[in-house]
């Protein structure tokens, strides 16, 4: 061949190469682990206490994972199920209630879920969550306002992003009915998850 | 007058026997009854309260009847019971005993699971010793339960049987339980 056309063909070349090259070092979307070995995950509840203080209490044995898609955020989401037996309210007493018939009956119903079904951020570092909780053996949609903490390396060679989701529903709504008294109907959940990059 | 003798139990035997008599059955009616209060029941916290605090009472009633046990003579059995009885009826007061220590033990690592003592009428706190194990504060209950049932059923094998042998044999069985053996001709 004549060197201009060689070299044509390698500019070509280079340039096609360099169009189907990853922008990112990582293509998306990304895969995470929510890292519950390392317990930086919490899944908290609080509930008013006859409308005089807040009871929270915390799920301790979860586990879930999710993808994120930084280039678009949209296409992302979440799974995590949740270990009803494990609920914490610092008071063995009113544990056992909880788990028990009167509520959450565990010994019928181990496990909750919520499942996405969409993920829009809506502003600088806030998003929506949608998606159905399956709690008490009821699957219903709900909504989670979600903070975006932050996203970055760690120092032991791995890549972490963390989320804080709040939501709000009835206990009714899952089947809980026991009369805590009217200022006690609705029950706040805080999600807290920083996953590890896979 | 208040130890045992060859001849029969003294007043302490009896008082401990018809004391506790009253209790167990009187607990297990009340816990029975007040797993099914609500929050807005009256007795909802009361009940549990008392409950708690009498078992506690109770356990600390047993240790001694036990220990007054070791340390007094056995009246000699019947004369009219035939060998399965005398075998039966210890057998069936041994278990007596050993079920109640379960069920006590087993109440007291339910609400003490997560550390907390347990309040006695407001005047001393038993404190916890075994916490925090998996699943504490439900398996135990659930022992708790089942023994007391098979206390009440034992409890009621034994009344009925100390019924039978009053009424039917005839015998000094239930009356050496209600009062002192008359002073011996010696």
């Amino acid at each position: 061949m004549h060197l201009r056309s060689l070299t044509s063909l390698s500019l070509a070349s280079a340039i096609t190469l360099g169009a189907l090259a990853p922008v990112s070092a990582q293509a998306a979307p990304e895969r995470y682990v929510i890292d519950t070995e390392g317990a930086h995950a919490f899944i908290q509840f609080r509930v008013k206490h006859l409308g005089y203080s807040w009871l929270y209490g915390r799920f301790n044995d979860f586990g879930g994972t999710f993808t994120y898609d930084p280039d678009d955020p949209s296409n992302s989401a979440i799974e995590v199920e949740i270990e009803t037996a494990s609920l914490d309210s610092n008071h063995a007493e009113r544990d056992k209630h909880l788990r028990g018939s009167d509520f959450l009956d565990v010994s019928k119903y181990p496990k909750a879920t919520f499942k996405s079904t969409s993920y829009k951020e809506t502003g600088f570092d806030k998003s929506v969550l949608e998606g159905e909780l399956t709690l008490k053996g009821i699957t219903k949609p709900i909504t989670i306002e979600v903070d975006r903490i932050g996203n970055g390396p760690d120092p032991w060679g791995g890549y972490r992003r963390g989320f804080e989701g709040r939501t709000e529903f009835a206990l009714k709504d899952f089947g809980i009915d026991y009369n805590l008294g009217p200022a006690s109907r609705k029950v706040e959940m805080i999600l807290t998850v920083e996953g590890i990059r896979q | 007058m208040w130890k045992n003798t060859r001849q029969g139990y003294g007043i302490i035997a009896i008082g401990l026997h018809w004391l506790v008599a009253i209790l167990v059955p009187g607990l297990f009616a009340l816990g029975l009854w007040m797993v099914d209060l609500t929050y807005y029941d009256t007795w909802y916290r009361t009940a549990p309260s008392i409950h708690k605090s009498v078992g506690v009472l109770l356990f600390a009633l047993l240790a001694l009847r036990v220990l007054w046990r070791l340390v007094n003579p056995r009246p000699s059995p019947e004369p009219t019971l035939s060998r399965f009885e005398r075998r039966a009826s210890g057998l069936v007061h041994g278990l007596l005993y050993l079920l109640l220590f379960g069920v006590m033990v087993s109440g007291y690592l339910i609400s003490t699971a997560d550390g907390r003592p347990i309040e006695v009428f407001g005047l001393f706190a038993v404190p916890a010793t075994l916490t925090g194990l998996p699943g504490q504060a439900d398996r135990a209950g659930d022992i708790h339960l089942i023994l007391a049932m098979a206390v009440m059923v034992l409890a009621g094998v034994h009344a009925l049987a100390a019924l039978k042998h009053h009424f039917i044999d005839r015998d000094r069985t239930l009356i050496r339980m209600l009062r002192r053996p008359a002073p011996s001709v010696e």
